[in-house]
């Protein structure tokens, strides 16, 4: 057996998602280390398609984007429905990161 | 002029701050005091029902210490999206606000009260002039959009709040303001670059949230200066590093490097972020493109019916098991028997399951039951409160004694913690508007009043 591969959740210091206003659902995932950073952005497993497959939405409404000075990267997408509206279940969009956290990121 | 210095108090008028943070600021010579005090992250509701998302007493502590550093320092104060939504319900909130306090501390100053929300035949004819865009991912405005919205209010830029403080209003309280419009105002009057004030203020609009570790709400001061901006937090156990302050054009944006407002567009891809202290961060190197078209964003909510919920739990390891069966069976069986009560009245029952996917709903990549219980939100919704409810009290007969297929008998197979289980919850309210105006000047769609306090 071998040892459980590094997450997500072992490199970020912050992994959240808010509204971007009511219709956007953004997810930062953020890192203090450079060196982390650099492994999770330069192994592309945050990708448009992986991130459109985990949460049932299109690749091309997906947008992500890598921010070296603030050692984040992002994902955004338009909600399923809009904050508050009768079928949502998350009006500040708050805990729709958690998938993220288990996603494997290569040696 | 060579520099601006300017204090946000805080980051939500209303969450508290120091009030020893706002003087150090004054004794650091700020030339404004701003706070924004509104959001739609509560959702529809505040903007539905014209109330405040912070007490009465939260937003007057706050603002009585504002107030008074900014009528002794002689310096303009500006609040932006009064009583959360800035409709005109929120803008008279605040101004009861602001005069009460100035009549029990015997302040005295000129007030703007800046109005934002709009009358529905003037978003008509901007709709009829061509004047309107949607904004993904929604479709463009329709008549019909507007006639189904109880408030419409229009997202205000810089200019309104400049045409205030030009007329000699010391206190400017707005209605709808975009969060950096507030900060923005003042410094562009001045003639400072707008890629440095638009940059500068979308770092100062959420108070202290830029800094490295927060541990409450509080202020955050800026110094706008020619081709940069320093940004420094005023409690000593804070600071701000480059990487907290290039972390915060993530915070609430789609995309971090794009930043919209009202005349143009922020590009922060080339910015620089420096230490110039333990606590304090220079930022540079941010560019402003003018859009050819000004535009100012709209909110507005509709209400889509009546709601009445139930809340059960079940623990029975065999319904747990076939789970999606047995609520597919009872749907089955409360359509049958609502059409024979209350015929064919349109209704919608959303079903939230916490347990296997309540709280993320279409977005959950694992939609299944996996601990020995779940927890059953069942929200009945339609055009009015007592069918809602007459809906509701079938649903919850029929849950209890939905059968499966294990037990031979009549089963009670859901723990209702309330008696009656059936909670009305009024209306149900959602944003509609997604759209932007283009309107026929940057002030047009404003009014403001002034007042001698």
């Amino acid at each position: 057996m071998t040892a459980a591969a590094t997450t997500i959740a072992d490199l970020a210091v912050l992994v959240r998602s808010k509204n971007a206003g009511a219709f956007w659902l953004t997810i930062d995932v953020m890192f203090d280390n450079p060196e982390h950073y650099r492994r999770v952005r330069d192994s592309e497993v945050i990708n448009r398609a992986a991130v459109a497959r985990m949460f049932h939405r299109e690749p091309a409404d997906i947008i992500v984007v890598n921010h070296d000075a603030a050692l984040a990267i992002k994902i955004s997408f338009p909600r399923p429905q809009s904050s508050g509206s009768k079928f949502d279940s998350d009006v500040y969009g708050g805990q729709q990161y958690a998938p993220l956290l288990s996603l494997a990121i290569p040696d | 002029m060579a520099s601006f210095p300017l204090v946000s108090a805080t980051g939500m008028l209303g969450s508290g701050y120091r009030a020893d943070s706002l003087d150090k600021a004054i004794e650091l010579g700020a030339r404004m005091i701003g706070c924004d005090a509104g959001s739609t992250d509560p959702g529809p509701g505040p903007l539905a029902t014209g109330t405040c998302m912070f007490s009465k007493a939260a937003v007057k502590r706050d603002t009585a210490i504002m107030l008074s550093r900014a009528v002794a320092a002689k310096i303009p104060l500006v609040i932006g999206s009064a009583g959360t939504s800035g409709s005109d319900a929120g803008l008279a909130f605040m101004r009861d606000i602001v005069r009460e306090i100035a009549r029990e501390e015997g302040l005295h100053f000129r007030m703007a009260a800046v109005h934002s929300e709009l009358a529905k035949e003037t978003v008509r004819e901007h709709l009829r002039e061509g004047r309107s865009r949607a904004l993904p991912p929604s479709p463009p405005l329709a008549e019909a959009d507007i006639d189904a919205a109880l408030h419409i209010v229009a997202m205000m830029g810089v200019e309104p709040i400049q045409e205030a403080i030009g007329a000699g209003a010391q206190i400017v309280v707005a209605g709808r303001s975009s969060d950096t419009s507030l900060f923005a105002a003042l410094p562009l009057l001045e003639g400072f670059a707008p890629a440095v004030v638009w940059h500068m203020a979308k770092i100062l609009e959420c108070g202290a949230a830029a800094v490295a570790h927060r541990l409450a709400p509080d202020s955050m001061m800026a110094v706008v200066r020619e081709d940069a901006f320093d940004v420094f937090p005023l409690r000593e156990d804070y600071r701000c590093t480059p990487q907290s302050v290039a972390s915060h054009t993530l915070y609430e944006n789609a995309d971090p490097f794009d930043l919209k407002e009202p005349s143009g567009t922020l590009d922060t891809r080339e910015a620089r972020y420096e230490a110039i202290s333990e606590r304090a961060v220079r930022v540079s190197g941010s560019r402003f493109t003018p859009d050819p078209e000004y535009t100012v964003k709209l909110e507005g909510v509709r209400q889509g019916g009546y709601s009445t919920i139930l809340m059960g739990g079940v623990r029975d390891p065999f319904i747990l098991q076939g789970l999606d069966d047995w609520l597919k069976q009872l749907d089955d069986a409360i359509r049958v028997r609502i059409t024979a009560t209350v015929g064919n009245r349109p209704y919608e029952i959303v079903t939230r399951v916490y347990g296997r996917d309540g709280v993320m709903g279409a977005l959950e990549p694992e939609p299944k039951v996996a601990g020995h219980e779940v927890f059953i939100l069942w929200d009945v919704i339609s055009q009015s409160q007592e069918l809602s409810h007459a809906i509701a009290s079938s649903v919850s007969h029929l849950a209890v004694h939905n059968p499966i297929p294990k037990w031979h008998g009549l089963i009670s197979g859901v723990a209702f913690p309330y008696s009656p289980p059936e909670l009305d919850r009024g209306p149900v309210y959602e944003f509609h508007l997604n759209h932007v105006l283009v309107p026929h000047s940057p002030v047009s769609l404003f009014r403001t009043e002034f007042e001698e306090v």
